[in-house]
Order: structure tokens, then C-alpha cells, then sequence
């Protein structure tokens, strides 16, 4: 005796049931639904039945079919669910070991502020000049008002190359002022012009070394008097020291190059040793400034009844050591990794204006 | 420059205070340095009487005194030995602390006898080193028992100190900074009464000058019968307030006239001066034993003082300790002259003499204060010495110092930014001993004779911007003719910039190191020129300017190494120099890696550093600096600081080479005494050439497509010697409209591939254009491909 349909339909979803592996659940498959399954098998016979009958059987058969086909998928998904949590249960890792070691480099104090300082005056249109390291007499001295012999020059120890007999010795600028010279007798006024480089003076101590870097500006026009100056420096100090507010003060002072001539101090406080800009009853000097001697213009081939302008020095490892809170002076040209990591910035850290000069 | 308050109101009659004064000076262009008062912190410790002072029972050094401090007896044990009854010493109550010990005083018993506070001494004050016993002051201080002992010694008298620039000789004296301060409105210069005196014979030394530029006025004068000896305690006290030591009546005398006139003197003991006096250039073999100590060689730029023995005195320097004046010295010359500012300058830097003389003589000394100058001196001389004075011995003339300048009162606002009227120009050059004639809206001034820094309308109008003060000059922005500004860098200083971060970005940490390095190290990296040395380095191992950015590298690499940091990279962006000329410097973008690639790690090992890595590095920056990245050759001929076998120069073309990589040569490794590996990459910035000016920023059209590309890979075997690059780049050209990209993804040796032969294995990517390829399509490109290689480099196809 044959079983009924109903019956095998039973018989295989409670195998279906029971199948804990998905190999079995396919055993199962194959035995209901295979080509020799017996629903299959049952199928095929179809045709040999009277035809009064067939209908009736292939609904029933149809009907066994979708039980069994809708059964083994779920089945399915639950043995592959369960399979896939035990997977991942064996498959951990320990996320508190380190990460593969990527190496960071750091931008140097000296590179970023110069970067601060190029994107401050790019915004009040002034653009960058550069000059040789190593100078003539005329560049370094005498274009500035320097004569030989002058006391002025005992103002600067100067560094000289061994020049040979025979040839005009040479000097490391004391200044980066040599380049004013090339620019004013190389470029057609008006200038506006910042001249960052690195200057040597024989001096060595916490707050010298016998090379530091310069900013330098030049502004030459037809009208441009030390009220610009006193409002390009103030403007200058607000967006570097990152203030709303500060308050600078000029005094007279002596320069050859420049007549009139100021020294410029900004307020500050001096509280426990720290210098803060912007407040407290203090000054701290931070450059030397003046209008462009009638003389350096009359040696650049420029009038002076026709062109002024100002000028203004100040030391760019200077005012990093006083933004960002360094020490000593000596460190900047050490090269201690050390120094580098905790000084220096990130690579993508590029100041802008726009997004601000520093984090 | 250093003075005291009392003394600059000796010269200043000023009803201001002293902070008033200072802020003045500041304003005026004398900075105030330094505002030292003696008296500060001394307000609490009093004169006091000692009333008794007995021997101690059970010390034989102490003595047990009652002290008056004004309040009443006070008994304190002591242990000074000048400590009796009766002194008059300063007294110091319990709770105060010491000055010169930091010590706070408190009631104490001193081997069984209380002792409260404490009789001090000049150390414990602070006031000097002096600590052999207690401060014993005239008896007519007791007058003032109980008053602060500072007050009553005379030691609030703050001392100022200002920094002066170098072209304010006016300023060398006491005087000329009170007529300064006058000038600023500040006061009154208080008179200075001139009276000559009459000379009762005639100079037995007589003066005469050989070179009137060197000096062109001397005035001589001989006392005689002077009494030399300690000056009175005015002039002692005076000097010493300013740091000077007193010496004896007229050296005294010729320090006063120097700190508060700004008139140096110099007296010699006329006994001594053998002849006349002779103001000549120095000769050969001439010297002096000066009054400091020391023997000089004067040389024929040096201006000489000489009697018929030899020189005397170095003019505007220093005198001679032979004919100087002693205790003994009964008959004095006296000199006052001028010197040329640049020679006694000169003179002073080369022997190396800093002296208050020359410090004035090369600012330039006031040529009308020469003959008023020897008439006051005189007079101080016969008051404090005594003594009878001779006629006046003039040699030359005062230089002719006057000069006129025409002054436009408007150039104050022009060049200052502050308007001031004609009449407030006028009275401000006035203030400060201008002559000026006034008409037409133009000025024509002459500057006084203390002022040979006044050179033109510029200084003009900074004299009178000065006394206005600095204050005034208005913040004004510099006019913008556009609110976004043209960029304000050059495509070089771009670049410049661009390559720093992305070397940083690749984990190497930028240095800044010096321009000048050893010259051993210089020789090293192919400088070292005797034109390239320092002359006067600031240590011997910063005396070359250096050839290479890598020696300060790798001497950093050594400090770090030896700080136990052996695996670092290190970069700087910066000047190298070839020559002494404007153009040879080069700008260059070095680095170097050392020791390992990365730390230890759980999951990856580190290797050592090898030329690849300096190789990439270089190729980052070329590529940061828009360098044509398939353009670039690989090349051998590296420099000598390079292994010779791994190392390369990376080319534009067969002469252009852009950047050197690769692995330090071992003796360079050694002079550093390094371990390795370490490697290398110099970029030079300024040979990468800037792309064509294009019109436009326009980036070109992308043409895309979807059809697969098809990679096949190729392992050829061939002669140890071929380079990679001979392999690529046949590949690369057997069919140049498919492949797109040749890499080497493998290459070894070994017994299987025979002696002096290498496998390199070579992926080729082909991206067809317009419609999928065909196997056979395929297959004609392999073959293609292996008959170039095999061309073009001997190699076979490996089975």
C-alpha cells in the first residue's frame, strides 16, 4: 500500500524539522524534491493516471510541494543563521592590539609661522621677495646707509667669508634689508613686499643663535607715511596673535636705513614668568621699523621727493617663540626629534586665513 | 648710559616725578632700560643707637648690646667686632627678611642670652661685599634714629639706566639728556655758568698737531701746584652711584666731566711729560702700557698723544699709565680735544679697547664744548686740588659743524601721518638748538653742534614727530585697490611650500639647521672651497658654508640615534650654496632615513631602510613640484657621498638631474659614526621646470569607457645586468594604443634561473578603447609583448 501524499508531505517536513545541518536539510531536499524524490516521483506518474483523477492528485501533489519548497527555506535560513552566529563566535579578534604603525611627520615652527605670516599680508596685497644668503658690502651695507667704518656697523656682528685677496669680501646678510635693495633697484614702485630668510649675526647665547630668520616688509608709494605703517603692523599683529585687540606702542629709535625711526612694543602681561599678548601692564619690544631713508631710495634709483615708504624688521623664530610658547631660541636649529614632535604641526595643517591660522 | 635722579636734577629743574621723567625719555627716543633704586626694600630697617655692648657670658666673640632703634631698648645679641657702645649702626626688628641672606629674623636665644633682631652689615644689605662688621654711621645720624637708614645714607637716589642708540652723542652726558628732556617740555635746563680763568703764566708743554683731521682742536692747560689725593665725598658718592670706582681728586674730575657733560678730559702728570706734546699718527714700533694695565702696538691709522719719550696716550681712547696722575702729582696738564669719530672708532675696535672716552669720542663730542669745557675743568681742579693755572695752550681750530636744511613743515604730516602747524615745527626745532630761518612756507635750519646726527629734512621731521610724540601718528590701513589680493607668491615659493608638507606627509620630520657646517664634514659632500669658509666662525665647527643639506642631517640623525631614537626620518627644505655669487644658491629638499622602517610590530616586522624608500621619497617630492613623473630617467652617477652600487640620479633628460637617491656611502656613515643603514634623497626645486603657462586652468576632457581591461602577466628570464626599467619600457612600446601600465611585480635569483641570470615578472594592463578584446586579440599583444622584451633585453619567456 502506497502512502498518501499527505502522509509523505508529513513525513519529510518533520524531517525538515529535524535537519540540524544544512547538508542534511539538502538530504531532505533531495528526498521530497530530487529527481527521485518521492513528491518528484509522484509527479512524473501523474500521466498514468486516469484522467478523472489527475487533477485532483496534481493539486494535492502542488499543494505538498509549496509546503515542503516554503519549509526548507525557512529551515535554510535558520540553519544559516545559526551557522553564521557560530562562525563569528569563533572568529574574534583583539581590536585593543595596536594598529599597523603609520609614521607622522611634523612641520617645522619656523615653516608654519612664515606660512601664517605669507597668508596675513598676501590679504593686505603684499607679496613675497627673496634674496642670496651670501652679500657684497653694497647689498648688506653701504645701499643701506651703512658706510664703512660707520659705529652703526659695530651694531651688528657681522659673519665674513674668507674671501681671497684680490676679490671684495663677502658677508652673511645680517639682515634680510639686502633684499629691499635688490627689489627696490630690480622691480617698478609701488612695492608692497615681505621678505622672510635666514640672517647670521656672531652672537650665541638662550636668545641668540648665530642664525635666525627675519621678516622684513617694505611698502614703497607715492603717500605712504607711518600712519600705514602703525595700521599695517597693528592689522598684522590682531591676525598673527589671533586677538580682537592690541595695543602697540611706537618709540623713536635710531636705524640708518630709516628716518623717522620706531621701535614697536606690543602690551603684554608678564605674570609667573609667561608672556601674554593683548593684556597686562607691560610692553615687549617686537620690531624695529621706520620711514625708508631718503639716502637708500637715492641708492635704489628711486626720488625721494617722488617715492616713500616704510620698512619694518622683526624675528620670525621671535614672535613662534611667542605665539607658540617656546623657550629657548637654540632648539629651533637642533633638530631633536623630540623638539620637532611636540613643536611642530601636522602636514595638512596649513594656515589659512579663511579657516583660521592655527587649531 | 646710566645716571641717577639727583644728579640729572642738578641739570633739569622739573617739578615732574620720576616715573613722569622716564616715561618722557622713553617717548623721546632714550629707552629706559632699567630703574634701579638702592633704597628699594630697605624702607624698614632703621638707625638705631647702641646703648651698650657687653661681652657675651659664654662666647668671648658675641656681644650682648641694647640697641635704640627709636622705639625703646631692644637687647641683641652680636657678634660683629666693631660692634660698641655708643655706635650709631642700622637695626633690623624681627618678622624682616635680610636683602643679602633671604633670612627672615625671629626672637632667638643665642647660647642662653635672648636676641631680638639684628644689627647688619653692608652685605646683608645688599649694598655692597663689605661684612667685616656691622654699618657704623656717623655719629650725626643719630639725629635721625628710628628713620629708614637708606633715606638718611642718601641711597634713594634711583639709578636709571637708558639704552642709547649710537647716533645721540648729545645724550653721553647727564646734561644733554636733561636738555633733551627740556626740549620735550619737560623742565628748565638748569643754567651752567662759564667763567674762563686767567692763566697766571705760560705752559711749560707745549701742543702741536701733526694731522688736523685726526684731531682737529686740542686745548691744553697746566695747574700747578695742585694737592692730588681722595676727591670729597660729593664727587666720590657721585661716581660711585653710577657704577664708576673713585680713583683720586682728578682722575675724579675727568670722570665727572665725562658722565655729566659728555666731555671726556684726560691730565697728565706734567712731570712726567718729557718735551712738548705731539698729537701725530702712531710709527713704527710705537706702544703704550695704558692705564688699564695692558700694552698696546699702535699702528699709522692710530691717533697718537707723544712726548719726546714716545707716545703718552692713544687720542680719544685711553691714557698712558707713565704719565698718569698719582697721589704724588703736583703739576698737571690738562687736556681737552677732539678726535675724528671714525678713526678713534676704528682705533678702539682694534686693540680692542672699550673705554667711556671712546664710547663718546666716536659719537662725536660737542666741537663749541672744547675751550668751555677746559675753563670748568680748570675751576674744579684749583677748588678741589688748589693750585694755579697757566694760559690756555690752543692747538687748531673747531671743526666747521654747521649746516643748513631746507624744511618743509608739511613733510611732518607727508612722511608722519600727524599734521602740525608751521609755528608748532618751528618751536620744536628751536627747542632742540636749531637755528631756523622761517619764509615762503619753508624753513632753512641749522642743527646745533651737539647734534651731527641731524642730516636733512628726514631727521628734521623726526625731531619734531619726537617731541609730538609717537602717540599721535594715526593707525591708518594701507589702501586696498582690491578686495581679494593677487596671489602674493611666486610658482617657486609655491612649489617651495607644497613639497614640504607632502614630504612631512610621508612621516619625515622637518628640520631647520644652519647654513654653515665643519669643513671636514663640507670636504665630505664635495665643498669646503676656501671662498666658502667663515673667516670669523662663531665656533670652529660652524666655519663652511655648506655644499649639502645632508651633513646637518645626519650629524641631527647622530644626536637622535644616540637619544635612542635610531629610526627617524629627517627633512629640511632649504638654501645649499656652490659659490659666493647671488645665483649659487640652490634651493633643495634633502632627507634621510635611518635604521629601521617602523617600529615592531604584533602583525608586520620592520625591514631596514633601503634605497626604494629614499626612491619614493624623492619621487613625492618631484611630484609635489609637478615634475613630468613619466618623463623622469633613472640613472647611475650619483656623487661620491652615495653607496656607488645603490644610488641613482633621477633625470629630465640625459643632463638634467633633478634629484639624487640612495644608500650612503659607508665612509660617510663612519665619519658620523653612524651604523646604517641609512639613505638618502636631495631634490633640487629650482631645476623641475614649471609647466607651460596654459590659458585657463582647464584639466583636458576624461575619456571613459566600460569595456573590461585585461591584465596578463609575463615572467622573463634574463642576464643579471638588464635593468627593470629596459623590461618596462620595451613592454610599454610593444603596443602602445592597449597598454596603459607595465609594473614589476616580482623579481628573484636562484639555481632554478641559472648562474647570472634574474626572473623579473612583469604585469601588463591593456584598457582597449573601443570594443572588448578577443582572446586571440589578446594573445597578438602577448606576443608582442615577449618579442620586445626578448628584443630589446635577450630575456626569454619563462616556462
Amino acid at each position: 500500500m502506497t502512502e498518501t501524499i499527505e502522509a509523505l508531505a508529513a513525513k519529510h517536513l518533520a524531517a525538515v524539522a529535524e535537519a540540524g545541518t544544512l547538508d542534511a536539510l539538502e538530504a531532505v531536499r533531495l528526498a521530497a524534491l530530487g529527481k527521485k524524490g518521492d513528491i518528484s516521483v509522484r509527479m512524473k506518474e501523474l500521466g498514468g493516471l486516469p484522467p478523472e483523477e489527475r487533477r485532483a492528485v496534481a493539486e494535492r501533489l502542488n499543494l505538498a510541494k509549496d509546503q515542503l519548497t516554503e519549509a526548507l527555506g525557512q529551515r535554510k535560513a535558520t540553519l544559516a543563521e545559526a551557522a553564521l552566529n557560530a562562525r563569528l563566535a569563533a572568529e574574534t579578534q583583539d581590536l585593543t592590539l595596536p594598529a599597523r604603525p603609520e609614521a607622522e611627520g611634523r612641520i617645522h615652527p619656523v615653516s608654519q609661522v612664515i606660512d601664517e605670516i605669507t597668508e596675513i599680508f598676501g590679504a593686505m596685497g603684499f607679496s613675497i621677495a627673496e634674496g642670496p644668503d651670501i652679500e657684497d658690502d653694497f647689498h648688506n651695507f653701504t645701499a643701506l646707509n651703512i658706510p664703512p667704518e660707520h659705529p652703526a656697523r659695530q651694531m651688528q656682528d657681522t659673519f665674513y667669508l674668507a674671501t681671497p685677496e684680490g676679490r671684495e669680501r663677502m658677508v652673511l646678510r645680517t639682515h634680510t634689508s639686502p633684499v629691499q635693495i635688490r627689489s627696490m633697484m630690480s622691480m617698478k614702485p609701488p612695492l608692497r613686499l615681505i621678505i622672510p630668510g635666514r640672517t647670521y649675526r656672531s652672537d650665541s647665547d638662550m636668545t641668540h643663535t648665530p642664525m635666525f630668520h627675519q621678516l622684513e616688509g617694505l611698502v614703497i608709494g607715492r603717500d605712504i607715511h607711518m600712519g600705514h605703517l602703525k595700521g599695517t603692523l597693528t592689522e598684522f599683529c590682531k591676525a598673527f596673535f589671533e586677538l580682537d585687540r592690541v595695543e602697540m606702542r611706537f618709540r623713536p629709535s635710531y636705524f640708518p636705513f630709516t628716518e623717522p625711526s620706531a621701535e614697536v612694543d606690543i602690551r603684554c602681561s608678564r605674570k609667573g614668568g609667561e608672556i601674554r599678548i593683548g593684556e597686562g601692564d607691560d610692553w615687549l619690544e617686537i620690531l624695529g621699523s621706520g620711514m625708508v631713508h631718503p639716502k637708500v631710495l637715492q641708492n635704489c634709483g628711486l626720488d625721494p621727493n617722488e617715492w616713500q615708504g616704510f620698512a619694518f624688521g622683526m624675528g620670525i623664530d621671535r614672535i613662534a617663540m611667542l605665539k607658540y610658547g617656546i623657550p629657548d631660541l637654540r632648539a629651533f636649529f637642533e633638530a631633536d626629534l623630540r623638539w620637532l614632535k611636540h613643536y611642530g604641526f601636522a602636514a595638512l595643517d596649513l594656515p589659512t586665513l579663511g579657516q583660521g591660522l592655527s587649531r | 648710559m646710566k645716571f641717577t635722579e639727583s644728579w640729572l636734577r642738578e641739570h633739569l629743574d622739573t617739578e615732574a616725578d620720576l616715573a613722569t621723567i622716564c616715561a618722557k625719555l622713553t617717548a623721546i627716543g632714550l629707552e629706559v632700560e632699567e630703574v634701579h633704586n638702592p633704597a628699594a626694600g630697605l624702607e624698614n630697617f632703621v638707625v638705631a643707637r647702641v646703648l651698650t655692648a657687653e661681652k657675651h657670658p659664654n662666647a668671648d666673640k658675641l656681644r650682648v648690646c641694647t640697641v635704640d632703634p627709636g622705639t625703646g631698648p631692644i637687647q641683641v645679641v652680636c657678634g660683629a667686632p666693631n660692634a660698641r657702645a655708643g655706635m650709631v649702626g642700622v637695626f633690623a626688628r624681627d618678622g624682616l627678611t635680610i636683602p643679602g641672606t633671604g633670612l627672615v629674623l625671629k626672637p632667638s636665644t643665642i647660647r642662653g642670652v635672648a636676641s631680638n633682631g639684628m644689627l647688619v652689615s653692608e652685605r646683608e644689605m645688599g649694598l655692597s661685599d663689605e661684612h667685616d662688621g656691622i654699618i657704623d654711621l656717623p655719629e650725626a645720624a643719630a639725629a635721625h634714629v628710628g628713620r629708614p637708614f637708606a633715606e638718611v645714607m642718601g641711597l634713594a637716589d634711583p639709578v636709571v639706566t637708558i639704552k642709547l642708540t649710537p647716533n645721540r652723542p648729545d645724550c653721553t652726558g647727564i646734561r644733554g639728556i636733561a636738555r633733551d628732556l627740556a626740549a620735550a617740555r619737560l623742565g628748565a635746563l638748569k643754567p651752567l655758568k662759564i667763567e674762563p680763568v686767567a692763566g697766571h703764566f705760560t705752559s711749560s708743554i707745549g701742543v702741536s698737531i701733526d694731522d688736523y683731521a685726526a684731531c682737529p682742536l686740542f686745548i691744553g692747560r697746566e695747574i700747578r701746584g695742585v694737592k692730588n689725593g681722595p676727591s670729597p665725598k660729593w664727587l666720590q658718592d657721585r661716581l660711585k652711584s653710577i657704577g664708576l670706582r673713585p680713583i683720586s681728586a682728578l682722575v675724579d674730575i675727568t670722570n665727572w666731566f665725562t658722565h655729566a657733560l659728555g666731555r671726556p678730559l684726560h691730565v697728565f702728570d706734567a712731570d712726567k711729560v718729557h718735551g712738548a706734546l705731539h698729537v701725530r699718527l702712531g710709527r713704527a714700533g710705537d706702544e703704550l702700557l695704558a692705564l688699564d694695565g695692558k700694552t698696546y702696538q699702535l699702528g699709522p691709522e692710530m691717533c697718537v698723544i707723544a712726548d719726546a719719550n714716545g707716545p703718552e696716550s692713544i687720542g680719544g681712547i685711553m691714557g698712558g699709565e707713565q704719565s698718569g696722575c698719582t697721589d704724588a702729582t703736583t703739576r698737571v696738564f690738562l687736556e681737552a680735544a677732539l678726535f675724528d669719530p671714525i678713526r678713534t672708532a676704528a682705533t678702539g675696535r682694534k686693540l680692542g679697547i672699550i673705554s667711556d672716552a671712546r664710547y663718546r669720542f666716536e659719537r662725536g663730542v660737542d666741537p663749541e664744548f672744547v675751550r668751555p669745557g677746559a675753563e670748568l675743568a680748570t675751576r674744579m681742579i684749583l677748588e678741589l686740588c688748589g693750585g694755579e693755572a697757566s694760559e690756555l695752550v690752543v692747538a687748531g681750530v673747531a671743526p666747521d659743524w654747521r649746516r643748513q636744511y631746507t624744511f618743509r613743515p608739511e613733510r611732518v604730516a607727508a612722511l608722519g601721518g600727524v599734521p602740525v602747524t608751521a609755528a608748532e615745527a618751528e618751536a620744536a626745532l628751536e627747542a632742540v638748538g636749531c637755528v631756523v630761518a622761517a619764509g615762503g612756507g619753508v624753513f632753512s635750519v641749522t642743527p646745533p653742534s651737539w647734534r651731527p646726527d641731524i642730516h636733512g629734512e628726514a631727521d628734521l621731521v623726526e625731531e619734531v614727530l619726537r617731541l609730538k610724540g609717537f602717540d599721535a601718528i594715526p593707525s591708518v590701513p594701507l589702501p586696498q585697490d582690491r578686495a581679494v589680493p593677487a596671489p602674493g607668491v611666486t610658482p617657486m615659493q609655491r612649489r617651495v611650500r607644497v613639497i614640504r608638507r607632502a614630504i612631512a606627509a610621508r612621516g619625515l620630520n622637518e628640520a631647520v639647521t644652519y647654513s654653515f657646517i665643519p669643513t671636514p664634514h663640507a670636504l665630505l659632500f664635495g665643498g669646503g672651497a676656501p671662498e666658502m669658509a667663515v673667516a670669523n666662525p662663531i665656533s670652529a665647527d660652524l666655519d663652511a658654508m655648506r655644499p649639502s643639506i645632508l651633513p646637518a642631517l645626519l650629524a641631527a640623525s647622530k644626536r637622535n640615534a644616540d637619544r635612542s631614537m635610531p629610526d627617524h626620518g629627517l627633512f629640511e627644505v632649504g638654501p645649499q650654496y656652490r659659490d659666493d655669487t647671488p645665483t649659487g644658491q640652490d634651493m633643495v629638499a634633502a632627507g634621510i632615513r635611518a635604521g629601521q622602517t617602523g617600529p615592531r610590530h604584533w602583525s608586520a616586522r620592520p625591514r631596514g631602510v633601503d634605497a626604494y624608500d629614499a626612491k619614493a621619497d624623492a619621487l613625492a617630492a618631484l611630484a609635489a613640484a609637478g615634475a613630468p613623473a613619466e618623463q623622469l630617467l633613472v640613472m647611475d652617477g650619483a656623487p661620491s657621498w652615495y653607496h656607488p652600487g645603490r644610488s641613482a640620479t633621477l633625470r629630465l633628460g640625459p643632463k638634467q638631474i633633478l634629484a639624487h637617491v640612495g644608500e650612503l656611502h659607508p665612509r660617510v656613515l663612519q665619519e658620523f659614526d653612524l651604523r646604517g643603514p641609512v639613505v638618502a634623497f636631495e631634490v633640487f626645486l629650482e631645476r623641475v621646470p614649471f609647466p607651460k603657462n596654459r590659458a585657463g586652468r582647464s584639466k583636458g576632457p576624461l575619456a571613459l569607457n566600460d569595456l573590461p581591461a585585461v591584465e596578463r602577466d609575463f615572467a622573463f628570464v634574463v642576464d643579471d645586468k638588464v635593468q627593470a626599467f629596459e623590461i618596462v619600457k620595451a613592454a610599454r612600446g610593444a603596443e602602445k594604443a592597449l597598454i596603459t601600465q607595465v609594473s614589476v611585480f616580482d623579481q628573484f635569483t636562484g639555481a632554478a634561473i641559472g648562474e647570472g641570470r634574474k626572473s623579473v615578472a612583469i604585469s601588463v594592463r591593456l584598457e582597449p578603447k573601443e570594443k572588448t578584446l578577443t582572446d586571440p586579440e589578446i594573445e597578438a599583444v602577448a606576443a608582442k609583448v615577449i618579442a620586445a622584451v626578448a628584443k630589446a633585453t635577450g630575456a626569454t619567456l619563462r616556462g
